[in-house]
């Protein structure tokens, strides 16, 4: 054993007691994945969050780092998720007069995507053999993070799992949006961002924000609303499915 | 830019004061964004400080769900067991409801004569 080891043994001690690793971590590879999204012209197929995610699970794996190490780094990151959903206010107010304008159409779209988006996830998983616990985790997979949690615990899913699935989600949404409005023929900024916040919740939101700033307020909207709207059908309704 | 976010925390901290006082389902955030829009509403608009702040705020909004999506290396057997049936209901109901959104909402929009009414 050579008088180094010791030292930097003491340094990954020290290092990995600290929270200032999972947060730098988290900041680098984030600032990672915009640059390669910037180098994919911004194209929805590079999803930072996903290439974010990639490369830290990749480095906790190969470190044989807890996840809960990472985290108590990272929270600091994640704290700030109630700080932004309260800043959503800001866009909504500046498009709210087309929202006013649009009333019936969000609100009929908001109720045919919401229950559209639970029940065709319970319905594959069932079919195709998931677990009770894991089809109860997919069902709020659509509503923003905290919300689903919620929800999942509520209903008799793993929370944490939940979490999981929605970010997935978020990101299915965000890589997949534009093909599909582009396919469907639609073009409204204000139908593509709503349609997206139904689905893809926040990670969908800060795709449409990329789009326009019309989109990204109606994302946020639809974001908020459907959160509202499962916490409130998902529990009764899911008796009904059996 | 301490201002405008000491605004959004304590809009945040009514909501989650609310939220939990009266045991709803919605958390906090969510009822202290609802709380600022009418705040926002009453005084006819965010100050110029609030506004770039949560701007900001929002254009890096991908970079806050990392944290909570690198859990996923805590359900990495459950993920590897059940993955065909996870993957097949994540793709068919993200496809299915963002079109079926997005087709109700078209065909009950008005035409684009009423999208050009509300100039910005």
């Amino acid at each position: 054993m050579s008088a180094m080891t010791p030292r930097i043994t003491d340094l990954w001690v020290y290092l990995s007691a600290s929270p200032l690793l999972g947060l730098t971590l988290t900041l680098i590879a984030y600032q990672g994945a915009v640059w390669v999204n910037k180098r994919c012209g911004g194209s929805p197929l590079a999803n930072p969050v996903l290439i974010a995610v990639t490369a830290l699970v990749a480095l906790l794996l190969a470190t044989g780092t807890p996840y809960q190490t990472y985290f108590d780094g990272a929270q600091f990151v994640h704290f700030l998720l109630g700080p932004a959903t309260v800043a959503l206010a800001i866009p909504l107010y500046t498009h709210f007069r087309r929202v006013k304008a649009m009333l019936v159409p969000i609100i009929v779209g908001l109720v045919a995507g919401s229950l559209t988006a639970a029940f065709s996830a319970l319905l594959v998983a069932r079919l195709m053999g998931a677990s009770v616990a894991t089809q109860l985790s997919l069902a709020p997979k659509s509503v923003t993070t905290p919300i689903a949690m919620g929800i999942a615990e509520r209903i008799g899913g793993l929370p944490s799992l939940t979490a999981v699935l929605v970010i997935t989600t978020g990101i299915l949404g965000a890589v997949a949006g534009r093909y599909l409005f582009d396919a469907l023929g639609v073009r409204d900024p204000a139908i593509r961002g709503f349609a997206t916040g139904v689905t893809a919740h926040g990670i969908g939101t800060a795709r449409a924000f990329q789009e326009s700033e019309q989109a990204g307020a109606f994302s946020a909207l639809a974001m908020g609303m459907n959160g509202l709207l499962t916490a409130v059908l998902l529990p009764v309704l899911l008796p009904l499915f059996g | 830019m301490i201002a405008a976010l000491t605004q959004l925390l304590i809009f945040q901290l009514i909501g989650e004061v609310i939220a939990r006082g009266l045991d709803l389902p919605v958390p906090g955030p969510v009822i202290g964004m609802a709380l600022l829009f009418v705040a926002l509403s009453l005084r006819g608009g965010p100050g110029e400080s609030l506004q770039t702040t949560s701007l900001t705020l929002l254009s890096h909004l991908s970079l806050l769900f990392v944290p909570a999506g690198v859990g996923i290396i805590v359900h990495l057997s459950r993920v590897a067991d059940e993955w065909p049936a996870l993957l097949a209901a994540l793709i068919v109901s993200t496809f299915v409801s963002m079109a079926v959104t997005a087709l109700v909402m078209k065909a009950l929009a008005r035409k684009p004569a009423a999208n050009a009414g509300s100039p910005s």
